[in-house]
Protein backbone atom coordinates (compact mmCIF):
# COMPACT_ATOMS: atom_id res chain seq x y z
CA UNK A 1 0.00 0.00 0.00
CA UNK A 2 1.45 3.29 -0.81
CA UNK A 3 1.58 5.98 1.43
CA UNK A 4 -2.44 7.97 1.18
CA UNK A 5 -2.02 11.89 1.22
CA UNK A 6 -2.52 11.54 5.19
CA UNK A 7 0.61 9.39 5.27
CA UNK A 8 2.93 11.46 3.38
CA UNK A 9 2.24 14.42 5.29
CA UNK A 10 2.38 12.44 8.77
CA UNK A 11 6.00 11.49 7.22
CA UNK A 12 6.92 15.11 6.62
CA UNK A 13 6.02 16.57 9.89
CA UNK A 14 8.49 13.60 11.65
CA UNK A 15 11.29 15.58 9.84
CA UNK A 16 10.25 19.07 11.65
CA UNK A 17 12.83 19.37 14.71
CA UNK A 18 11.45 21.11 17.80
CA UNK A 19 11.11 24.31 17.42
CA UNK A 20 11.95 24.82 13.94
CA UNK A 21 11.07 27.46 11.60
CA UNK A 22 9.20 25.67 8.54
CA UNK A 23 7.83 27.12 5.34
CA UNK A 24 4.93 25.09 4.01
CA UNK A 25 4.11 25.63 0.37
CA UNK A 26 0.92 25.88 -1.15
CA UNK A 27 -1.16 22.54 -2.05
CA UNK A 28 -0.15 19.20 -0.61
CA UNK A 29 3.03 20.61 1.96
CA UNK A 30 0.43 22.57 3.73
CA UNK A 31 -1.78 19.81 5.11
CA UNK A 32 1.67 18.93 6.77
CA UNK A 33 0.64 21.50 9.56
CA UNK A 34 -2.46 19.53 10.82
CA UNK A 35 0.41 16.53 11.64
CA UNK A 36 2.62 19.00 13.89
CA UNK A 37 1.77 19.01 17.84
CA UNK A 38 0.74 22.31 19.30
CA UNK A 39 3.87 24.33 19.89
CA UNK A 40 5.91 22.23 18.11
CA UNK A 41 7.25 24.78 15.04
CA UNK A 42 6.87 28.10 13.78
CA UNK A 43 4.84 28.33 10.36
CA UNK A 44 6.17 31.10 8.34
CA UNK A 45 4.06 32.23 5.49
CA UNK A 46 5.76 34.48 3.12
CA UNK A 47 3.70 37.20 2.43
CA UNK A 48 4.80 38.41 6.20
CA UNK A 49 3.67 36.47 8.69
CA UNK A 50 5.43 34.18 11.62
CA UNK A 51 3.37 31.92 13.75
CA UNK A 52 0.28 31.01 11.35
CA UNK A 53 -2.20 29.26 12.85
CA UNK A 54 -4.85 27.11 11.56
CA UNK A 55 -8.01 28.29 9.50
CA UNK A 56 -10.35 30.70 11.52
CA UNK A 57 -13.40 29.78 12.95
CA UNK A 58 -16.93 30.28 11.07
CA UNK A 59 -17.35 33.94 11.62
CA UNK A 60 -13.48 35.02 12.59
CA UNK A 61 -12.41 34.93 9.08
CA UNK A 62 -10.15 38.07 8.46
CA UNK A 63 -9.53 39.04 4.57
CA UNK A 64 -6.40 40.50 5.66
CA UNK A 65 -4.70 37.91 7.55
CA UNK A 66 -4.02 35.42 5.02
CA UNK A 67 -1.14 32.77 4.41
CA UNK A 68 0.78 32.59 1.28
CA UNK A 69 -1.72 30.56 -0.50
CA UNK A 70 -4.28 33.32 -0.37
CA UNK A 71 -6.21 31.24 2.42
CA UNK A 72 -7.61 32.98 5.59
CA UNK A 73 -5.78 31.72 8.75
CA UNK A 74 -5.24 32.93 11.99
CA UNK A 75 -2.00 33.88 14.10
CA UNK A 76 -0.92 32.43 17.33
CA UNK A 77 0.45 33.79 20.25
CA UNK A 78 4.07 34.94 19.84
CA UNK A 79 3.60 35.32 16.17
CA UNK A 80 4.41 38.57 13.94
CA UNK A 81 3.40 40.13 11.03
CA UNK A 82 5.80 41.97 8.66
CA UNK A 83 6.62 42.79 5.09
CA UNK A 84 7.32 41.36 2.15
CA UNK A 85 10.95 42.68 1.94
CA UNK A 86 11.41 41.42 5.73
CA UNK A 87 10.25 38.20 5.16
CA UNK A 88 12.57 37.51 2.19
CA UNK A 89 15.31 38.96 4.39
CA UNK A 90 14.51 35.64 6.39
CA UNK A 91 14.40 33.08 3.93
CA UNK A 92 17.54 34.18 1.57
CA UNK A 93 19.28 35.34 4.74
CA UNK A 94 19.33 31.66 5.77
CA UNK A 95 16.60 31.74 9.16
CA UNK A 96 13.88 29.88 7.55
CA UNK A 97 15.07 26.03 9.14
CA UNK A 98 13.06 24.42 6.98
CA UNK A 99 10.90 24.49 3.21
CA UNK A 100 8.71 21.48 2.39
CA UNK A 101 7.19 22.05 -1.46
CA UNK A 102 5.68 20.15 -4.42
CA UNK A 103 7.87 19.79 -7.53
CA UNK A 104 7.53 18.63 -11.22
CA UNK A 105 11.00 17.16 -11.21
CA UNK A 106 13.56 16.96 -8.70
CA UNK A 107 16.97 15.08 -10.09
CA UNK A 108 19.70 13.03 -8.63
CA UNK A 109 21.60 16.26 -7.66
CA UNK A 110 18.59 17.89 -5.97
CA UNK A 111 17.45 20.06 -8.83
CA UNK A 112 14.54 21.50 -8.37
CA UNK A 113 11.46 22.47 -10.83
CA UNK A 114 8.38 23.54 -9.80
CA UNK A 115 7.31 26.22 -11.85
CA UNK A 116 6.55 25.92 -15.13
CA UNK A 117 5.61 23.20 -17.44
CA UNK A 118 7.71 23.22 -21.00
CA UNK A 119 4.81 24.71 -23.43
CA UNK A 120 2.36 25.32 -20.43
CA UNK A 121 0.61 27.79 -18.74
CA UNK A 122 2.70 30.05 -16.75
CA UNK A 123 1.97 30.32 -13.61
CA UNK A 124 4.77 32.41 -11.84
CA UNK A 125 7.54 32.25 -9.58
CA UNK A 126 6.05 33.42 -6.31
CA UNK A 127 8.24 32.83 -3.70
CA UNK A 128 9.53 29.50 -4.94
CA UNK A 129 13.17 30.61 -6.15
CA UNK A 130 14.08 32.22 -3.19
CA UNK A 131 12.45 29.50 -0.71
CA UNK A 132 14.29 26.94 -2.60
CA UNK A 133 17.75 28.64 -2.44
CA UNK A 134 17.39 30.38 0.53
CA UNK A 135 16.46 27.95 3.03
CA UNK A 136 18.54 25.57 5.42
CA UNK A 137 17.25 22.45 4.26
CA UNK A 138 14.45 21.64 1.42
CA UNK A 139 11.87 18.41 1.47
CA UNK A 140 9.71 18.27 -1.42
CA UNK A 141 6.56 16.19 -0.93
CA UNK A 142 5.32 15.14 -4.53
CA UNK A 143 2.94 12.35 -6.45
CA UNK A 144 6.17 9.51 -7.56
CA UNK A 145 5.39 10.15 -11.14
CA UNK A 146 2.86 12.35 -13.26
CA UNK A 147 -0.82 12.41 -13.90
CA UNK A 148 0.56 10.32 -17.18
CA UNK A 149 2.92 8.37 -15.64
CA UNK A 150 5.89 9.94 -16.15
CA UNK A 151 8.86 10.15 -13.86
CA UNK A 152 9.43 12.83 -11.87
CA UNK A 153 12.56 11.71 -9.77
CA UNK A 154 14.98 12.01 -12.94
CA UNK A 155 18.53 12.36 -13.59
CA UNK A 156 18.45 15.97 -15.24
CA UNK A 157 15.56 18.41 -14.76
CA UNK A 158 14.28 18.83 -18.41
CA UNK A 159 11.61 21.42 -17.07
CA UNK A 160 12.67 25.24 -16.15
CA UNK A 161 14.60 24.85 -12.82
CA UNK A 162 13.53 27.20 -9.94
CA UNK A 163 17.10 25.88 -7.90
CA UNK A 164 20.21 23.79 -8.54
CA UNK A 165 21.48 21.39 -6.10
CA UNK A 166 19.03 22.27 -3.34
CA UNK A 167 16.62 19.46 -2.65
CA UNK A 168 17.73 17.05 0.78
CA UNK A 169 14.86 14.60 0.94
CA UNK A 170 11.86 13.78 -1.43
CA UNK A 171 8.20 11.92 0.21
CA UNK A 172 6.29 10.49 -2.48
CA UNK A 173 3.29 8.20 -2.08
CA UNK A 174 6.30 5.00 -2.72
CA UNK A 175 8.70 6.28 -0.10
CA UNK A 176 11.33 8.85 1.15
CA UNK A 177 14.56 9.25 -1.21
CA UNK A 178 17.43 11.08 -0.99
CA UNK A 179 19.54 12.62 -3.93
CA UNK A 180 22.89 11.17 -3.80
CA UNK A 181 24.55 12.68 -7.53
CA UNK A 182 24.07 9.62 -8.80
CA UNK A 183 20.93 7.94 -7.80
CA UNK A 184 17.90 8.35 -4.97
CA UNK A 185 19.37 6.37 -1.68
CA UNK A 186 15.92 4.65 -0.73
CA UNK A 187 15.27 6.21 3.17
CA UNK A 188 12.47 3.96 2.92
CA UNK A 189 9.73 2.25 1.06
CA UNK A 190 6.19 3.02 1.74
CA UNK A 191 4.46 -0.51 3.17
CA UNK A 192 4.24 -3.17 0.78
CA UNK A 193 6.18 -1.14 -2.24
CA UNK A 194 8.46 -3.19 -3.78
CA UNK A 195 11.99 -2.10 -5.03
CA UNK A 196 11.37 -3.46 -7.90
CA UNK A 197 8.20 -1.05 -8.38
CA UNK A 198 9.69 1.68 -6.80
CA UNK A 199 12.60 1.63 -9.62
CA UNK A 200 10.41 1.39 -12.42
CA UNK A 201 8.63 4.48 -11.43
CA UNK A 202 11.85 6.06 -10.92
CA UNK A 203 14.19 7.79 -13.90
CA UNK A 204 17.33 7.24 -12.35
CA UNK A 205 18.97 4.72 -10.55
CA UNK A 206 17.91 3.79 -6.63
CA UNK A 207 20.96 3.26 -4.21
CA UNK B 1 7.09 78.20 0.19
CA UNK B 2 5.89 74.73 0.33
CA UNK B 3 7.82 72.21 1.19
CA UNK B 4 7.07 68.35 -0.10
CA UNK B 5 5.16 67.39 3.55
CA UNK B 6 3.25 70.15 4.48
CA UNK B 7 -0.53 69.40 3.84
CA UNK B 8 -1.14 66.07 2.81
CA UNK B 9 -4.15 65.05 3.95
CA UNK B 10 -6.35 65.67 0.61
CA UNK B 11 -10.10 65.42 0.56
CA UNK B 12 -10.67 62.86 -2.18
CA UNK B 13 -9.40 60.27 -4.51
CA UNK B 14 -10.02 62.31 -7.74
CA UNK B 15 -7.69 65.08 -5.38
CA UNK B 16 -4.89 62.47 -4.71
CA UNK B 17 -4.65 61.07 -8.58
CA UNK B 18 -4.33 64.36 -9.89
CA UNK B 19 -0.75 64.32 -10.75
CA UNK B 20 -0.89 60.98 -12.54
CA UNK B 21 0.32 61.00 -16.17
CA UNK B 22 -0.35 58.67 -19.28
CA UNK B 23 2.75 56.09 -19.63
CA UNK B 24 3.93 56.46 -15.82
CA UNK B 25 5.01 53.19 -13.54
CA UNK B 26 2.65 52.80 -10.64
CA UNK B 27 3.67 50.29 -8.18
CA UNK B 28 0.39 49.24 -5.90
CA UNK B 29 0.30 47.28 -2.45
CA UNK B 30 -0.98 43.75 -1.82
CA UNK B 31 -0.68 40.26 -1.83
CA UNK B 32 -3.75 39.08 -3.68
CA UNK B 33 -6.86 40.76 -2.66
CA UNK B 34 -5.13 41.47 0.66
CA UNK B 35 -3.75 44.81 1.55
CA UNK B 36 -5.08 46.53 -1.79
CA UNK B 37 -5.99 50.34 -1.88
CA UNK B 38 -9.28 49.67 -3.45
CA UNK B 39 -10.22 53.05 -4.02
CA UNK B 40 -7.07 54.01 -5.45
CA UNK B 41 -6.95 51.06 -8.16
CA UNK B 42 -11.08 52.52 -9.17
CA UNK B 43 -9.94 55.84 -8.87
CA UNK B 44 -7.03 55.53 -11.43
CA UNK B 45 -9.57 53.98 -13.99
CA UNK B 46 -12.02 57.08 -13.54
CA UNK B 47 -8.68 59.64 -13.76
CA UNK B 48 -8.49 57.61 -17.12
CA UNK B 49 -4.66 57.72 -17.56
CA UNK B 50 -3.80 54.72 -19.66
CA UNK B 51 0.02 52.84 -21.27
CA UNK B 52 0.73 52.64 -17.43
CA UNK B 53 3.35 49.65 -16.34
CA UNK B 54 2.22 47.99 -13.08
CA UNK B 55 4.02 46.76 -10.67
CA UNK B 56 2.25 44.48 -8.53
CA UNK B 57 2.83 41.04 -6.84
CA UNK B 58 -0.19 39.74 -8.76
CA UNK B 59 -2.09 42.16 -10.49
CA UNK B 60 -5.28 41.26 -9.55
CA UNK B 61 -7.12 38.02 -9.22
CA UNK B 62 -11.05 37.08 -9.79
CA UNK B 63 -11.63 39.79 -12.02
CA UNK B 64 -11.20 41.97 -8.86
CA UNK B 65 -8.31 44.48 -7.49
CA UNK B 66 -6.05 45.19 -10.22
CA UNK B 67 -7.63 43.17 -12.71
CA UNK B 68 -10.18 46.12 -13.37
CA UNK B 69 -6.84 48.04 -14.29
CA UNK B 70 -6.55 45.30 -17.26
CA UNK B 71 -10.10 45.11 -17.90
CA UNK B 72 -10.08 48.95 -18.60
CA UNK B 73 -7.14 48.57 -21.03
CA UNK B 74 -4.92 51.15 -19.46
CA UNK B 75 -1.72 48.44 -19.07
CA UNK B 76 0.79 48.02 -21.85
CA UNK B 77 3.11 46.48 -18.61
CA UNK B 78 2.92 44.20 -16.03
CA UNK B 79 5.71 43.43 -13.25
CA UNK B 80 4.63 40.51 -10.93
CA UNK B 81 5.98 37.50 -9.22
CA UNK B 82 2.81 35.40 -9.98
CA UNK B 83 0.15 35.02 -11.84
CA UNK B 84 -1.92 31.71 -11.05
CA UNK B 85 -5.63 31.87 -11.66
CA UNK B 86 -5.68 35.50 -12.91
CA UNK B 87 -7.49 34.79 -16.39
CA UNK B 88 -7.63 38.73 -16.77
CA UNK B 89 -3.57 38.47 -16.84
CA UNK B 90 -3.17 34.76 -18.73
CA UNK B 91 -5.65 36.32 -21.83
CA UNK B 92 -3.90 39.43 -22.07
CA UNK B 93 0.12 38.13 -22.19
CA UNK B 94 -1.20 35.49 -24.25
CA UNK B 95 -2.81 38.30 -26.66
CA UNK B 96 0.31 40.57 -26.37
CA UNK B 97 -1.84 43.10 -25.15
CA UNK B 98 0.23 43.15 -22.03
CA UNK B 99 3.71 42.97 -21.70
CA UNK B 100 4.83 40.41 -18.40
CA UNK B 101 8.03 40.36 -16.78
CA UNK B 102 8.12 37.81 -14.07
CA UNK B 103 10.33 38.32 -11.28
CA UNK B 104 10.78 35.94 -7.80
CA UNK B 105 8.98 37.85 -5.32
CA UNK B 106 11.70 38.48 -2.98
CA UNK B 107 13.84 39.81 -5.39
CA UNK B 108 10.76 41.79 -6.70
CA UNK B 109 10.82 43.26 -2.75
CA UNK B 110 14.20 43.55 -2.73
CA UNK B 111 14.00 45.71 -6.29
CA UNK B 112 11.74 48.27 -4.43
CA UNK B 113 13.78 48.34 -0.93
CA UNK B 114 17.04 48.95 -2.81
CA UNK B 115 15.33 51.88 -4.84
CA UNK B 116 13.99 53.08 -1.53
CA UNK B 117 17.76 52.71 0.56
CA UNK B 118 19.19 54.45 -2.60
CA UNK B 119 21.04 51.26 -3.62
CA UNK B 120 21.01 51.14 -7.24
CA UNK B 121 21.31 47.20 -7.60
CA UNK B 122 22.22 43.96 -5.70
CA UNK B 123 24.04 40.51 -5.79
CA UNK B 124 21.24 37.58 -4.48
CA UNK B 125 21.35 33.95 -5.03
CA UNK B 126 17.82 33.61 -5.85
CA UNK B 127 17.49 32.29 -9.57
CA UNK B 128 20.88 31.25 -10.03
CA UNK B 129 21.03 28.88 -12.93
CA UNK B 130 17.47 29.64 -14.13
CA UNK B 131 15.69 31.58 -16.56
CA UNK B 132 16.32 34.64 -14.25
CA UNK B 133 19.74 34.23 -14.43
CA UNK B 134 19.90 35.57 -18.55
CA UNK B 135 21.27 38.66 -19.62
CA UNK B 136 22.19 39.25 -15.82
CA UNK B 137 25.91 39.79 -14.29
CA UNK B 138 26.80 36.86 -12.78
CA UNK B 139 29.69 36.80 -9.61
CA UNK B 140 30.86 34.31 -7.29
CA UNK B 141 31.37 35.93 -3.88
CA UNK B 142 32.98 33.30 -1.65
CA UNK B 143 32.36 30.82 -3.48
CA UNK B 144 28.69 31.22 -3.85
CA UNK B 145 27.02 32.61 -7.20
CA UNK B 146 24.78 35.85 -7.25
CA UNK B 147 22.79 37.36 -9.54
CA UNK B 148 23.09 41.33 -10.56
CA UNK B 149 19.82 42.62 -9.81
CA UNK B 150 19.10 46.54 -10.03
CA UNK B 151 16.43 48.34 -8.02
CA UNK B 152 12.93 48.99 -9.13
CA UNK B 153 11.86 52.87 -9.30
CA UNK B 154 8.27 53.90 -9.54
CA UNK B 155 6.58 57.42 -10.80
CA UNK B 156 3.83 56.59 -8.55
CA UNK B 157 2.98 53.69 -5.45
CA UNK B 158 -0.24 53.72 -4.13
CA UNK B 159 -0.43 51.42 -1.01
CA UNK B 160 -3.21 50.73 1.89
CA UNK B 161 -3.10 51.13 5.47
CA UNK B 162 -4.78 50.87 8.43
CA UNK B 163 -4.34 53.85 10.19
CA UNK B 164 -2.51 57.04 8.84
CA UNK B 165 -1.95 60.18 10.96
CA UNK B 166 -1.71 63.92 9.10
CA UNK B 167 2.15 63.43 8.53
CA UNK B 168 1.54 60.13 6.70
CA UNK B 169 2.95 57.61 10.01
CA UNK B 170 1.20 54.99 8.88
CA UNK B 171 0.15 51.30 10.17
CA UNK B 172 -0.59 47.92 8.35
CA UNK B 173 -3.49 45.57 9.57
CA UNK B 174 -1.86 41.87 9.68
CA UNK B 175 -0.27 40.64 6.64
CA UNK B 176 -2.25 43.82 4.64
CA UNK B 177 1.68 45.22 5.02
CA UNK B 178 2.98 43.14 2.50
CA UNK B 179 4.86 45.31 -0.39
CA UNK B 180 3.16 48.42 0.87
CA UNK B 181 6.49 49.88 2.70
CA UNK B 182 8.84 48.85 0.39
CA UNK B 183 6.80 50.21 -2.85
CA UNK B 184 5.90 53.88 -1.02
CA UNK B 185 10.27 54.07 -0.25
CA UNK B 186 10.51 53.38 -4.17
CA UNK B 187 8.38 56.12 -5.29
CA UNK B 188 8.75 59.65 -6.58
CA UNK B 189 5.16 60.17 -5.14
CA UNK B 190 3.72 57.88 -2.48
CA UNK B 191 -0.07 58.32 -1.99
CA UNK B 192 -1.23 56.21 1.28
CA UNK B 193 -5.29 55.00 1.61
CA UNK B 194 -6.40 55.09 5.17
CA UNK B 195 -8.98 52.82 6.97
CA UNK B 196 -8.44 55.25 9.39
CA UNK B 197 -7.45 58.82 9.93
CA UNK B 198 -5.91 60.25 13.07
CA UNK B 199 -3.93 63.54 14.62
CA UNK B 200 -0.62 63.72 14.77
CA UNK B 201 0.52 61.88 18.30
CA UNK B 202 -2.33 59.77 18.28
CA UNK B 203 0.18 57.27 17.06
CA UNK B 204 3.20 56.55 19.43
CA UNK B 205 6.34 57.07 17.63
CA UNK B 206 7.54 54.00 18.85
CA UNK B 207 4.27 51.72 16.78
CA UNK B 208 4.77 53.49 13.54
CA UNK B 209 5.22 51.20 10.88
CA UNK B 210 6.46 53.20 8.33
CA UNK B 211 7.43 56.83 8.64
CA UNK B 212 5.54 59.84 6.96
CA UNK B 213 8.84 60.22 5.40
CA UNK B 214 7.60 57.80 2.78
CA UNK B 215 4.50 59.25 1.95
CA UNK B 216 3.33 62.39 0.33
CA UNK B 217 -0.19 61.93 0.21
CA UNK B 218 -3.02 60.68 2.59
CA UNK B 219 -6.54 60.29 1.51
CA UNK B 220 -9.20 58.93 4.07
CA UNK B 221 -11.19 55.88 2.95
CA UNK B 222 -12.98 54.35 5.76
CA UNK B 223 -15.60 51.80 3.84
CA UNK B 224 -13.80 48.91 2.20
CA UNK B 225 -14.38 45.90 0.18
CA UNK B 226 -11.54 43.78 1.68
CA UNK B 227 -12.64 41.13 -0.80
CA UNK B 228 -11.73 37.50 0.34
CA UNK B 229 -9.79 34.85 -2.03
CA UNK B 230 -9.71 31.88 -0.81
CA UNK B 231 -12.36 32.09 2.84
CA UNK B 232 -10.99 28.99 4.45
CA UNK B 233 -12.44 28.35 8.09
CA UNK B 234 -13.03 25.57 10.72
CA UNK B 235 -16.23 25.08 12.18
CA UNK B 236 -16.40 26.21 15.69
CA UNK B 237 -16.58 23.71 18.95
CA UNK B 238 -20.23 23.16 20.51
Amino acid sequence: MPYSTEAMARRAAREIPQGAIVNLGIGLPTQVADYLPEGHAWLHSENGLLGTGPFPYEGDEDPNLINAGKQTVTVLPGGSTFDSATSFAMIRGGHVDLAIMGAMQVSTGGDLANWAVPGGKVMGIGGAMDLASGCRRLIVMMQHVTKKGEHKLVRACDYPLTAARVVSLVITELGVFEPTGHGFKIIELAPGVTREAAEAATGAPLV
Amino acid sequence: MRGRHDQKVVASVAEALAPLEDGMTIMVGGFGLSGNPEALIKGVVERGVRDLTLVSNNAGNLGKGLAQWLRAGILKKVICSYIGTNEDLHTRMASGEVKVEITPQGTLAERMRAAGAGIPAFYTPTGVGTVVEQGKEVREIDGRRYLLERALHADVALVRAHTADRFGNLRFWRTARNFNPAMASAAKLAIAECDHLVDNGAIDPDDVHLPGIFIHKVVHVPEHENAFEFRTVRKRPT
